[in-house]
């Protein structure tokens, strides 16, 4: 069916969150969303899928105009929407969230149910467990879990907002060959994201927008530079690769060993010095964020060594908060769920994240130090604003600038989640900053290109094995891309004990 | 545009309006004119110094009760166990009352002892309702349920057993105290002791400065809105919720002291009185704000006083402040939910 969106406009406040967008999407497109944090991609999604009501405008659909109040309304439309930071109970087994949105009366049939979650599953090439748990899952399972249910639901209109920003390479293969097979059918699919590989690699169209207004679209072939000029209306230039001679110890394990239900690492030997970044890869659920989450005491190892700085004496057993005395911080990737507090406005993180010179709080200078936060951190917020209203781009910009001033070792999970290209490059500019002055940072990401561009070494997981630290010039991201689908392992041990 | 604050004064007159309705409706129904019910509360907790002077005795344990659930409320904690943390209060002011007043120490000493000793009980009984929920993970709801009954089991063990009047044991309680242990009230007949009362509004002030302005008050927020972010912002989780839990329970032992102490002058079954309850309702409909508490406290008060003659002028019960007290949290609650669900739909936000 051909959609068209007439003169959608939404204010927040003061602020045009939609300025009038028009857009025609004809069946069997997939159409790419392109813009920079905080441009309104999300906000013109949510109206779309009924979760956001717009100021004007109206979604007609092959010549009907449609009325949608309601995420409900939307889904028995066939509009489906794959969220920027999921929308389900952690709490819940993976089959009961499948079911719980379903319209099957009362006692939903859970043996039919489990028999087309298998089966979509399987399509798909997910590994997800029926019976585990939600909040279990990565945030990519996750990702991937609400895709299958919205097709369950029978979504004709897919909308997937960030989709590959958790996922590993085979699995975003994967994803799209899938959304391809869909469009071909004649599903129509809107596709927000801020890498242009990947828009390149899946759209048919693409359309940009920046400060809520829709500046401009192109059909495939793409060029590249031009859609980048539409979305920050300037080049951008990637940073250039520079490595800091590495300082001293910060994080040494021996023969250390992780266990979880799931999975069991095992004989990680690995030396962290000051200044160095390490990147880590693996396919969703190899272990690597369990990995992160012992190096930094949220998680206890179940053998081996794990010393912090210099220190001969095994930090197993400790606490985070005792890692965190000692400089180690740890940032999550579900980050409204885990890293920063609904509720609370941006002043008041930064009040908990700074030492309190007294037992009172300061209201001028916390204002004082927000500002100093927001202008630093380039966030699109006021010091009262609540974390929930922030865009997901600016969440994550949140999220790292409560940093604490002083960090031996940073072990962050997809620090630039979510991010435009040119919020990356400021991000991975900040972090670097802290290099300099000495911090080791251990970081997750899912992008290759993450890896391969800002880490000095890199770590990749595999079924819970995990290689040696590798230098990153000798990598590229076809062997990388082999190594996490576990492909060449064995001449890299060859070489090792050679 | 709606504003917040508009729809708030609104919604939140509105409701009330609706429970005066509801109530004006219940009572007609039972064949009692309203508005003579109405007149009757007022005059019951107006009408004469005496009354009033009862309708501030009452407001004490309300604001001490109410200012101690507003550090657990903010810390996500339903602190349903502070009916026992009022006994447990009552019980070691008791206590140490009876252990010290044959003792050469001046009277003043003693209960300043007894008060002390009674926020500890509290504290202590408060405690545990916090260590069965961080450390047995039993929910604070049914612990604290559970810590009740036991306070009163205890409370009654005592008062018909070690503790009983010479003689018989009876519900009236334990044997009164020698008066020069009781706390100097204003006058002779007058039962309101200026002390208590200072207390209780220390007590709204402290909730009043630790949780709008000090950053104990805010990490408590936090811990109460995502434990798991708290914690990794370095946050000690469990022990600020043990430390909320601490400060309810103290401040509920000290109203159940002030009952023992300014009140009773002895040790009574139903010595709690239902004030912890009350205060959450109180909490509630304040929306958890200290500033409001004070206020609605008494308002409660003067309620529950002016309600006690009603049985005797008319023929209605005394628990009809109890109906407006209840009607009236639930129309404030369910007013603002439908509230914030309107101004969300205006709005257009999910
Ligand atoms: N509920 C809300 N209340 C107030 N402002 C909001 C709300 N939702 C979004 N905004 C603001 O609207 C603007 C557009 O937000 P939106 O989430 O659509 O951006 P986006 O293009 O998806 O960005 P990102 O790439 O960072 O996810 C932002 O400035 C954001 O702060
Ligand atoms: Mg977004």
């Amino acid at each position: 069916m051909t959609i068209e969106l007439r003169n959608i406009s939404k204010h927040f406040g003061a602020l045009k969150a939609n300025d009038s967008i028009s857009l025609t999407v004809p069946p069997g497109c997939i159409q790419g969303i392109l813009g920079e944090n905080g441009a309104g991609k999300s906000t013109l999604m949510k109206i779309f899928s009924g979760f956001l009501k717009p100021d004007s405008g109206e979604i007609v659909f092959d010549g009907k105009s449609l009325k949608i109040d309601s995420p409900d309304d939307a889904i028995r439309l066939g509009i489906g929407m794959l969220h920027q930071d999921p929308l389900d109970f952690p709490p819940f087994r993976v089959i009961d969230d499948f079911i719980v949105g379903s319209p099957g009366g009362i006692v939903p049939d859970r043996r039919k149910a489990l028999a087309d979650f298998n089966t979509l599953s399987k399509q798909f090439g997910f590994s997800l467990s029926a019976e585990v748990r939600v909040g279990s899952l990565t945030v990519g399972e996750r990702q991937q879990l609400e895709i299958l249910r919205l097709l369950w639901l029978g979504a004709k209109v897919l909308i997937l907002d960030e989709p590959t920003t958790g996922i590993s390479q085979a699995q975003k293969e994967i994803l799209f060959a899938t959304l391809k097979t869909l469009a071909d059918q004649g599903m129509t699919v809107f596709f927000v994201s801020h890498k242009l590989e990947d828009v390149e690699a899946l759209c048919t169209k693409a359309a940009v927008l920046r400060q809520g207004a829709l500046v401009g679209s192109m059909d495939r072939p793409f060029d590249k530079a031009a859609l980048v000029r539409m979305m920050f209306g300037r080049e951008v230039e990637l940073a250039s690769k520079s490595s800091i001679a590495p300082g001293k110890k910060v994080l040494t394990i021996k023969t250390g060993s992780v266990d979880s239900i799931r999975l069991r690492i095992k004989d990680v030997n690995l030396q962290v010095r000051a200044g160095e970044i390490i990147g880590i890869a693996g396919m969703e659920g190899s272990g690597q964020d369990l990995f992160l989450r012992a190096c930094g005491g949220l998680v206890e190892p179940s053998g081996g060594q794990f010393c912090l700085d210099e220190s001969e004496t095994p930090m197993n057993g400790k606490t985070y908060h005792d890692y965190m005395r000692q400089g180690v911080t740890y940032l999550p990737a579900a980050r409204l769920e885990k890293g920063l507090v609904p509720g609370m406005s941006l002043a008041e993180h930064f009040t908990l994240s700074v030492k309190p010179k007294s037992a009172f709080i300061d209201k001028k200078a916390a204002v004082a130090l927000s500002n100093e936060r927001i202008a630093a951190f380039n966030i699109k917020g006021r010091p009262d604003s609540p974390v929930e209203s922030l865009s997901g781009g600016n969440q994550q910009r949140t999220l790292l600038s409560l940093l604490p001033e002083i960090a031996s070792l940073i072990l962050v999970e997809h620090p630039t989640r979510g991010l435009d290209i040119e919020s990356t490059i400021y991000i991975w500019g900040k972090l670097k900053e802290r290099c300099t002055a000495g911090t080791a940072i251990l970081f997750i990401s899912s992008d290759l290109d993450e890896i391969l561009r800002y880490s000095d070494k890199v770590l990749v997981f595999f079924a819970g094995k995990v290689t040696p630290l590798i230098a990153s010039e000798s990598l590229n991201v076809q062997k990388l891309g082999e190594l996490i689908g576990g492909v060449g392992w064995d001449a890299l041990e060859a070489n090792n004990n050679a | 545009m709606l504003d917040d604050r508009k729809t708030r004064i609104l919604f939140g007159s509105g409701s009330v309006l609706v429970a005066l309705a509801l109530t004006t409706a219940i009572v007609a129904a039972t064949g009692n004119n309203p508005l003579q019910a109405y007149a009757n509360i007022i005059q019951g907790a107006t009408g004469s110094p005496n009354v009033a002077a009862n309708v501030l005795v009452s407001w004490v344990p309300l604001a001490l009760a109410t200012a101690g659930l507003l550090f657990t409320f903010t810390g996500g904690l339903w602190n349903i166990g502070i009916e026992g943390q009022i006994t447990l209060g009552a019980i070691f002011c008791t206590w140490a009352l009876r252990s010290l007043q044959n003792t050469a120490l001046s009277p003043g000493a003693i209960i300043a002892v007894a008060v002390a000793a009674g926020m500890l009980g509290g504290m202590l009984w408060a405690l545990l309702a916090g260590a069965l929920k961080t450390f047995g993970g039993v929910n604070e709801i049914f612990g604290g349920l559970g810590l009740n009954f036991v306070a009163t089991a205890l409370n009654l063990w005592l008062i018909f057993g070690p503790w009983k009047r010479p003689g018989v044991a009876s519900m009236s309680g334990t044997l009164p105290f020698e008066p020069e242990l009781w706390m100097p009230t204003i006058s002779v007949q007058s039962r309101l002791a200026p002390v208590p009362l200072v207390l209780a509004a220390l007590a709204l002030v402290t909730a009043f400065i630790l949780l709008r302005g000090s950053h104990f008050g805010l990490r408590l927020k936090a811990v109460g809105k995502n434990p798991r972010a708290a914690y990794l912002l370095g946050i000690p989780t469990w022990q600020h919720m043990l430390l909320s839990f601490a400060l309810c329970g103290a401040f509920a032992g000290l109203a159940g002291a002030v009952q023992v102490s300014a009140v009773y002058h002895r040790l009574i079954p139903s010595i709690s009185s239902g004030y912890g309850y009350t205060g959450l309702m109180v909490a509630m409909l304040v929306n958890y704000s200290p500033v409001f508490a004070g206020p609605v406290a008494l308002f409660f008060a003067a309620l529950g006083v002016g309600s006690i003659q009603l049985p005797i002028v008319l023929k209605l019960d005394s628990s009809l402040a109890g109906v407006i007290q209840g009607f009236l949290v639930l129309f404030v609650l369910m007013g603002n939910g439908l509230r914030l669900k309107l101004l969300r739909r205006k709005r257009g936000t999910l």
